[in-house]
């Protein structure tokens, strides 16, 4: 159970923005900004580097809910996402997705981690100034998301299959701040 | 040096806020609620405390001078005084309600799970409210996130804290809304 008072059976960071709208607007578009608006990266890969860094900070409702969004994304090519996610192997994502995932797996233990050869290495298989402030702001917030979710102790559903439908409504509609 | 090219010399998270104004602006509101909002009954001075402390335990150089300074101003108290509850908040002269919210803070740096129910349970009953306790969780979170951005990308930060403290005033007159928006 939540250590406040939310809405009841509400899952993870809707049940907190719920409860504090006011800051729920500026999270929702920030999600909705970083992982929908205009980017070199794709929705699908900027969801996988959500999930990823959910995945390190062991959230299960940020990561299984991001996850099931990636996979919706990437539609036939969803397998990439329970490589990373499951089996810890990236050999189908391209070399850019790799440099950038070690990029955001520094943040996500902390910013002074990343380091100007893991930059040069980004740079070196084509990744682009924003791919990388990209990838590093969305570890970053994923580092903020995760925390909020936890920290709280948010209600998180458990099965993978409850996750799907919402994966599918984060694919298609983004980020709307749910109504109280 | 910045890792990537933000075409502007501003220091902190000011450099990356103006590289991409569309995030930028959206971070800004989210810090003038947290922090700055007068809708709060957790003080200014304790807001930018509990960010001052979260950025100290990440050794985020930038983040917990701005807001140090930030604090020490509405705290109308010394330098020596923020030194202190970075290093020990639990010796310093603050109240025990609040050393309850900057224990959770302080877990919440580390990882959301490590916040315990008996750390909640204490702040309750130091008369700690469920929107005190989800505005520390979340103030604490936001500068998870704040200090990786910072640091994340190598800005610079002048090394002079006296530069922070001559700034506090007009942030605190202006507020986070339009800050470092414009070059």
């Amino acid at each position: 159970m939540a250590y406040i008072e939310v809405n009841e059976g509400v899952p993870g960071i809707r049940s907190l923005v719920q409860f504090r709208p006011e800051t729920g607007k500026p999270l929702y578009e920030l999600a909705q900004v970083l992982l929908r608006g205009p980017s070199p990266l794709s929705a699908a890969e900027r969801e996988l580097i959500a999930a990823y860094v959910s995945h390190r900070n062991n959230c299960a409702f940020c990561m299984n809910s991001h996850a099931a969004a990636s996979r919706f994304l990437y539609g036939d090519q969803k397998h990439v996402v329970d490589e990373l996610l499951k089996e810890h192997q990236a050999q189908q994502l391209s070399d850019k997705m790799k440099a950038l995932l070690l990029i955001a797996g520094k943040v996500q233990m902390n910013g002074k981690q990343v380091t100007e050869k893991d930059i040069e290495a980004a740079k070196n298989v084509g990744a682009s100034d924003t791919d990388i402030h990209d990838t590093v702001l969305i570890a970053a917030s994923f580092s903020m998301f995760n925390r909020y979710v936890d920290g709280l102790a948010s209600f998180t559903p458990t099965n993978e299959s409850d996750y799907v439908e919402m994966g599918k409504r984060m694919g298609e509609l983004g980020y709307q701040l749910p109504k109280k | 040096m910045a890792y990537i090219n933000l075409e502007n010399d501003l220091p902190g998270i000011r450099g990356p806020m103006i590289y991409r104004p569309d995030t930028g602006a959206i971070l800004n509101q989210l810090a003038e609620i947290l922090l700055h909002d007068e809708d709060n009954t957790l003080s200014r001075g304790d807001r930018e405390m509990i960010g001052t402390y979260v950025s100290s335990q990440n050794d985020c150089f930038f983040c917990q001078h701005v807001h140090g300074a930030m604090a020490q101003h509405y705290f109308g108290c010394d330098t020596d005084f923020i030194d202190g509850i970075k290093k020990d908040f639990r010796s310093a002269d603050i109240s025990e309600k609040m050393k309850s919210l900057l224990a959770i803070a302080g877990s919440v740096q580390k990882g959301g799970k490590y916040v315990t129910q008996e750390q909640i349970s204490e702040a309750k009953k130091l008369g700690a409210t469920d929107r005190e306790i989800h505005d520390t969780v979340l103030i604490a979170a936001a500068f998870s996130m704040f200090n990786r951005y910072v640091d994340g990308l190598n800005t610079w930060a002048p090394q002079d804290r006296q530069v922070y403290i001559d700034r506090a005033p007009m942030r605190a007159r202006e507020g986070y809304s339009q800050a470092g928006l414009v070059k």
